[in-house]
């Protein structure tokens, strides 16, 4: 064999196993899309589908966010919804609380700059946008207190930004909620 | 033949003197949020500390990298003088200025807007006709790149262009393309209000604008790692490259697929629908091909010079490798880092799994692997492969070289491991401090102080990799020979078109990317009531 055919040889069998490798390289990162796409429509998993405006200078006049309209409600069907504010520094309402065991909605907007929620421990995690409504979904398995810090920088004051979420037993919360009206835990 | 060697060094050395002030002003702030620095716990220095890191990091230094490396490669793989060095020292100034003119209002606290600006924050209007200027700069240099391959082609009809300047060229487009985003969100947005022209602003839309720089800025920074892996790397180790076509499909991948992904960063954000969200994602996944082929293609590139140096069997060929030598070194280091950096990426991106780690102190400890450690370590090799040549003088501390590699490796893993652990645990980022005698956030002390810790030791690695550099500026004469990139073990003597040219995949490019972020742009500049009132920092 000529030192040519030698090296075309080796020049084919490069080619195989770098086809090879691209191949699998490919198949991984189908795989990785499609699985993403199962999840996302078969169990619903996927991030806040619609778009939603408000303005954040007439929060507190009139709407959805106006300060009465704020903190945890049981609606009719048994589910329970929470309006929340984010501005410089400190949420609204501070503490938050909600039941175990219920589908929760969470609604929220910032009333300045950008702000976010996250609540350690879950993964309830989602942007305050001024002009924009964030809307998350969520349920507790278990009672007790989660801390809610703004995981986005809003200026100096940031760090010193923690809201509380506090889960309540069912009836306590069915309970407390009997009178109508928006439940928040703060000054408890 | 490096002609213009005062140029690149100009490039280098300005590039090497604001890292280290960054990386300084970096170690700094982790002692101060960590619990052994609880002294000086002042929020406002903190954030304007923050915003010269990342300022500095994220767009001065690996820009004058990429510009350096940009240039010596123009020169010594097309081996044709410069054209236009006029225009490049230009460019360089204009960084300069650029740099001065953003870094005043930082240091007055009139610009703590940090490095992804976050309107409606909006700081002083110098700090970012600063960061246009330093932009504007290194469009410069994205033409020269061209203009020089275009007179090369010139004289070399139909040849194939070297492989290091193919993919030089092809991160010049990728950053002139992806810097728009920025762009218009700073001259159609942030400026006019900063300049007081406007008092209101789209914070979703310029998020979105923002997203378009924020990812694909990332790929910018990686182009020259990836070219010293390809064309530095093997010829230093004694091997050859395993595959030249599979090195220009890489970075042609990088160029076409690293642009439309950016909005999974916002993919908690409210003002994007879901289905650009999805979209975004699976492009993101596309984007780690490029880097799947790359490990593959180097690492049997590598196995070619343990074989040649007499290393037998499936793995036995590892220990034949030249550990002593710091390219070597460097890879070694730089992919064990962009394998846990790449895996934590897969899931940043990923639809479902984000939620859990957005905006944690899992993210910083994500880039910091990856740009941190996987690109910035490549820089360092970078730099001491070219330095003789740029010098004209040997550099002789072989062993602190590799001190310093092996100290830049620890230290980041010390620094980002803990980090990303906190992240899970829904550590949010860039705090200023955090109550550690709060009972549930004690725990994570131990944590913080450990990648304090590491801080310190990436602190000792930059400076002894300056003083590497700046002794081999006095050390003894030699002729280091003209500057070589890496052969390939199949040299072609003929490419393809399309593996020889970028316009294909610039029109490609600029296609996906219009129809990635064409409609979710449109949507959101025509609909009317989202724009909020500014908040301008340090106003009182």
């Amino acid at each position: 064999m000529s030192a040519e055919e030698t090296h075309h040889d080796s020049a084919e069998v490069a080619a195989r196993v770098e086809r090879r490798w691209a191949t699998i390289a490919v198949i991984i990162i189908v795989m990785m899309a499609l699985l993403a796409a199962f999840a996302g429509i078969h169990r619903a998993t996927m991030p806040q589908p619609r778009v939603e405006i408000t303005d954040p200078s007439r929060l507190h006049l009139s709407g959805e966010f106006v300060e009465s309209n704020l903190g945890s409600v049981l609606e009719a069907n048994g589910n329970v919804t929470v309006r929340a504010i984010g501005q410089q520094y400190s949420f609204t309402p501070a503490c938050i609380v909600v039941p175990a065991d219920t589908p929760i909605t969470l609604r929220a907007t910032s009333a300045d700059v950008v702000h976010g929620i996250l609540i350690q421990g879950t993964n309830v995690n989602t942007m305050l946008v001024p002009g924009y409504i964030s809307e998350q979904l969520m349920r507790f398995a278990k009672t007790g207190d989660y801390l809610m810090p703004c995981q986005e920088f809003c200026s100096f004051g940031h760090e010193g930004m923690w809201g509380k979420v506090k889960v309540i037993d069912k009836t306590d919360f069915a309970d407390r909620a009997k009178g109508g009206g928006r439940l928040s835990c703060v000054g408890q | 033949m490096l002609v213009n060697r005062k140029l690149i060094l100009a490039h280098f050395w300005l590039a090497f003197a604001v890292f280290g002030i960054a990386l300084t002003l970096g170690a700094w702030q982790m002692f101060i949020r960590s619990p052994i620095g609880t002294w000086l716990s002042n929020p406002e220095l903190y954030y304007r500390s923050l915003t010269a890191h990342g300022t500095v990091m994220g767009y001065v230094f690996p820009t004058l990298v990429a510009m350096a490396f940009g240039y010596a490669i123009s020169e010594s793989a097309l081996q044709q003088r410069l054209v236009g060095v006029r225009w490049a020292w230009a460019g360089f100034w204009l960084i300069v200025a650029g740099s001065i003119m953003a870094v005043i209002p930082i240091a007055m606290g009139r610009a703590s807007v940090l490095y992804t600006f976050y309107p409606p924050l909006i700081g002083n209007v110098f700090y970012y006709l600063g960061v246009v200027l330093v932009v504007v700069g290194s469009w410069i240099w994205v033409a020269l790149m061209s203009i020089n391959l275009r007179v090369w082609r010139k004289a070399n009809p139909g040849a194939p262009v070297p492989l290091a300047m193919f993919a030089n060229v092809a991160g010049s487009y990728l950053w002139a393309w992806t810097a728009v985003g920025a762009a218009l969100e700073l001259l159609l947005q942030i400026i006019p209000v900063a300049a007081g022209l406007k008092a209101t602003i789209d914070a979703g839309l310029a998020r979105i604008f923002f997203s378009w720089t924020l990812h694909a800025i990332v790929y910018f920074w990686l182009m020259p790692t990836y070219i010293a892996y390809y064309t530095i790397v093997p010829r230093a180790i004694g091997g050859r490259v395993y595959s030249d076509s599979m090195a220009r499909i890489s970075f042609i991948l990088f160029l076409v697929v690293a642009m439309p992904i950016g909005m999974h960063h916002t993919f908690a954000d409210p003002q994007v629908g879901a289905g650009f969200k999805f979209i975004h994602s699976a492009f993101t996944a596309l984007v780690a091909l490029p880097t799947l082929l790359t490990v593959f293609t180097i690492c049997a590139s590598v196995e070619i010079a343990a074989r040649l140096r007499g290393g037998r069997g499936m793995f036995g060929w590892i220990g034949a490798l030249p550990w002593d030598n710091p390219m070597m070194l460097a890879l070694a280091f730089s992919f064990i880092m962009l394998g846990f950096g790449g895996a934590g990426g897969l899931i940043n991106m990923s639809y479902q799994l984000d939620a859990s780690i957005h905006n944690t102190q899992w993210i910083t400890g994500h880039f910091h692997l990856i740009f941190g450690g996987a690109i910035v370590i490549m820089y360092f090799a970078i730099a001491y492969d070219l330095w003789p040549h740029l010098t004209g003088r040997e550099l002789i501390d072989i062993r602190l070289i590799r001190t310093q590699l092996w100290l830049w490796f620890i230290g980041m893993i010390v620094t980002t491991f803990p980090w990303h652990w906190v992240g899970i645990l829904g550590m949010p980022r860039r705090m200023a401090y955090f109550d550690f005698g709060d009972p549930a956030i004690a725990p994570q002390a131990f944590s913080v102080t450990l990648s304090a810790i590491g801080g310190f030791i990436l602190l000792a690695s930059g400076i002894m990799f300056i003083v590497i550099l700046a002794r081999g500026m006095r050390a003894p004469q030699i002729d280091a020979g003209p500057y070589r990139f890496a052969l390939a073990v199949h040299e072609p003597k003929t490419v393809p078109v399309a593996l020889n040219t970028h316009a294909l995949w610039v029109a490609l490019m600029i296609g996906l990317t219009l129809t990635n972020y064409g409609y979710p742009i449109l949507n959101l500049a025509l609909s009317s009531g989202t724009s909020v009132p500014a908040v301008y920092v340090g106003a009182q």
